[in-house]
């Protein structure tokens, strides 16, 4: 005690440093303090030995527990992909037709649909399935293959005018560019540009024209033929544009859209889900039972 | 002189605070029975809400993001009034900091709450201030083990039962208790139960004070909040220097007026900002008052009964909590010495100059109705009343509208366009309910929901419901040949007829 010596102005004790006089006072520091200093340098020991934490040239060590934030997020997508499987099987084992009929498999399948839509579809057909010109917009209720849920299915499956599956949908449009003089074009495209209007097909000379070289496909009518996936020419709906000079470009060059078959990369599920997805996008179809 | 007898850290001395009583301790008593009981009891109370809706009045049910406390449902879009709650409590910690500073500290933090429920168990086992001091410093026997033993599983079961008390707040009550009791609670009941039981049995038995003084960041703020006028519990030395028993106190006296103030106080002084100087308080410049002892003989009844192991003379400090313990311990003897009541009081820094020059001493009323504090009692009303509107006026029935923006439109093989909208629509209520939902453009421009038959959104008990909703134009009708045609959207609950609606647009093809 007597090697204490006490500041005189505030009663206490001081540290016995000096500088220029000026003592320092003593408040010490609780104990328990110092201990849950010590405690923390420990936890810091034990947790550069167990995780990751010096970082190296090319990486960090590693850490004994070998614990990484990949490991988790993989191990995050494990765990929901193992909860998903029931909902995935249940996908699988029902009919697309009967999806309707079990709201939570459609929600799940619409909303599974659209990630793989934006992974795999959104490339041509836009993110927002809006198309654009020769990519098909599925919002609308216009389709060349057929807007029922399992034509759009099958369409999806095996893809349009590719090589590489023999069930993929095809049809092709001559380039009348080499059949049909310009005159002759000019005035089929006058004549196509006139049919949402109401026009006979086959009336006037635009109508024999059409007569001759369309309605083999395109249908007496004009309406098209989904089975040939030949686009109806009397709606509003023109895919590879429908001003004048489009229309003329269409029916000299000939049209040739090429949809992979996703059959090839996606799993049943997956492919069950997008057809859901597309079909519930406002242009989906009731099954005809005539299509099928 | 050696460095090496002074040491840079302190080991914790044991505080055994006495048993005392007086108004303060039975208001605190009061406070703690109600703060306690609240604590323990609200999450066991039922609250009907229906067959859907769990019937916990008070439940903050995480997993599915709503909050219920008796009639009330808010749901997460609604967190505004959890930080208007907030900012009241912010305002409030201003006002009742400004009007009686560290009141909180003194009466209803739960670390003051819990370490008095503490210490009532351990006087229960141990006996009073003297028989829990002897105790302490005597060899480990049996006795010793047994009291010591008993005390700590005592706190250990309040303890459990206060991290146990917590969970409930977060599940049904009796559900979660059964499956407590059948080892099959979740994991994270286990674990908030354990580090709360941690914490509680720590901080309540063994760290106490400690963790006011050291770990608590409220001392700090709390004495930046304060002012000269705001009542605090502080010692009018004034009247109480100088100390001393009988003859002592006459020679202390005569002492004094030759030698100048002493230094009072076991403790070190804990310098706070904005604090005087106890050492140069005007009690010096009386030199009449000098000649006669002062009220305080010095039986340190004060220090005794203070749970922060302090000395309330030394004048305003960090560790005082303001408990007023003190207060009631003085008044007592005071009473049994025939002197007046009040050498401990609650009393404004700026009573002291006046007091002692003989002042009379100022009501506490008026240090409690200055502006500041009616500026910030009118501030926290406001807020308060606003939050009380807010939930009055609060809509039963609520829809977003969000457009669908890619494409803007949609144009049909004949030639309408259609716009998409992804509409929620909350179901606020216990059971299942539908709503129609109308345009307000001309009947030519059809409403349907995708997947759903006519204009009806059925939403289940208690939930929102994310469909998306068509507007579908004729060629011919003005809105679809307008670049943007503005539109209200409305929403009708079928069963109560009550109606809201969202403002929006329908894009079409801007072709004259």
């Amino acid at each position: 005690m007597s090697n204490k010596r006490i500041d005189p102005v505030t009663g206490t004790e001081t540290t016995g440093h000096q500088w220029d006089g000026i003592e320092e006072l003593n408040n010490p520091l609780p104990r328990w303090w110092l201990w849950t200093f010590y405690a923390t340098i420990l936890f810091g020991v034990i947790y550069v030995i167990l995780f990751p934490a010096w970082p190296m040239v090319t990486s960090a060590t590693g850490g004994v527990l070998g614990w990484s934030t990949r490991g988790d997020v993989a191990a995050e997508i494990q765990a929901v992909d193992d909860a998903q499987a029931p909902m995935r099987n249940r996908l699988v084992e029902t009919e697309l037709a009967a999806l309707g009929d079990h709201p939570e498999v459609q929600g799940f399948a619409r909303d599974a649909g659209a990630a793989v839509f934006r992974t795999n579809c959104s490339q041509c057909h836009g993110a927002g399935a809006a198309g654009g010109i020769g990519y098909p917009n599925l919002l609308d209720d216009a389709w060349l293959w057929g807007g029922d849920i399992d034509t759009i299915a099958t369409t999806i499956r095996h893809g349009i005018r590719n090589e590489d599956d023999p069930d993929a949908r095809w049809s092709q449009m001559p380039a009348f560019g080499e059949i049909l003089s310009e005159e002759e074009i000019a005035t089929l495209t006058a004549h196509v540009m006139s049919l949402p209007d109401g026009t006979d097909p086959l009336a006037g000379p635009g109508g024999e024209l059409f007569d001759m070289n369309c309605t083999s496909c395109h249908g007496m009518d004009g309406k098209g033929d989904q089975s040939l996936g030949a686009p109806n020419l009397t709606d509003a709906i023109w895919l590879y544009g429908g001003s004048e000079d489009q229309i003329a470009h269409s029916i000299s060059r000939g049209p040739f859209g090429v949809m992979p078959a996703w059959g090839k990369f996606l799993s049943e599920a997956e492919l069950k889900a997008v057809a859901a997805y597309v079909h519930g996008l406002g242009g989906g179809t009731e099954e005809d039972p005539a299509t099928n | 002189m050696s460095h090496k007898d002074t040491s840079l850290y302190a080991a914790r001395v044991p505080i055994f605070p006495r048993r005392v009583n007086g108004k303060f301790r039975r208001l605190k008593w009061a406070i703690m029975a109600v703060t306690l009981a609240i604590y323990y009891i609200t999450p066991w109370l039922r609250w009907d809400r229906g067959p859907n809706l769990p019937d916990q009045a008070v439940l903050i049910d995480l997993a599915n993001r709503r909050f219920y406390f008796f009639w009330i449902e808010i749901w997460p879009h609604e967190f505004y009034f959890v930080a208007g709650l907030l900012v009241m409590a912010g305002l409030g910690l201003f006002l009742f900091t400004a009007a009686l500073g560290r009141v909180w500290c003194g009466y209803a933090c739960p670390q003051t709450v819990w370490t008095d429920l503490f210490l009532v168990v351990e006087r229960w086992i141990q006996g009073d201030r003297n028989a829990r001091m002897k105790l302490h410093n005597a060899p480990w026997t049996g006795r010793k083990l047994r009291l010591k033993g008993t005390t700590w599983a005592a706190w250990l079961l309040i303890s459990v039962a206060t991290g146990g008390a917590w969970v409930f707040y977060f599940a049904d009550a009796p559900t979660l208790a059964r499956d407590l009791f059948t080892l099959q609670a979740p994991p994270v009941a286990w674990f908030t139960i354990a580090i709360l039981t941690a914490t509680t049995f720590t901080f309540g038995g063994f760290m106490r004070e400690q963790v006011c003084i050291y770990m608590c960041p409220w001392p700090r703020i709390q004495g930046a909040m304060m002012d000269d006028g705001t009542l605090t519990v502080a010692y009018r030395d004034w009247r109480g220097e100088p100390r001393g028993k009988g003859l002592k106190r006459r020679e202390m006296a005569e002492d004094l007026r030759v030698t100048g103030p002493q230094l009072g106080g076991r403790a070190p002084l804990i310098p706070m900002p904005g604090v005087p100087d106890t050492t140069t308080t005007p009690r010096l410049s009386v030199p009449d008052r000098l000649a006669q002892p002062g009220d305080c003989i010095d039986c340190n009844a004060c220090v005794n009964v203070c749970p922060m192991g302090i000395d309330i003379r030394d004048g305003q400090q960090l560790a005082c909590i303001t408990c007023a313990l003190c207060i009631d311990a003085c008044d007592q003897v005071m009473e049994k010495v025939g002197r007046p009541r009040g050498l401990i009081d609650y009393v404004a820094l700026s009573d002291a100059p006046r007091e002692a020059a003989g002042g009379a001493p100022v009501s506490a009323w008026r240090h409690i109705l200055r502006p500041r504090n009616i500026v910030y009692f009118a501030l926290w009303s406001l807020v308060g009343v606003a939050l009380v509107f807010a939930l009055f006026v609060r809509p039963e029935i609520e829809m977003t509208v969000a457009p669908v923006r890619n494409p803007t439109f949609v144009t049909l093989s004949d030639g309408s366009v259609r716009n998409a909208y992804d509409v929620r629509v909350l179901n606020k209520n216990g059971e299942e309910r539908s709503f129609l939902l109308s345009p307000s453009l001309d009947t030519t421009v059809a409403l349907s929901v995708e997947g759903a038959p006519g204009q009806i959104v059925t939403v289940p008990a208690d939930t929102q419901e994310r469909v998306r909703v068509y507007l579908t134009a004729p060629p011919d009708a003005p809105a679809a040949n307008r670049d943007r045609t503005d539109l209200r959207l409305w929403v009708q609950d079928l069963s109560s007829g009550e109606r809201a609606h969202v403002d929006t647009n329908f894009n079409g093809k801007d072709t004259p």
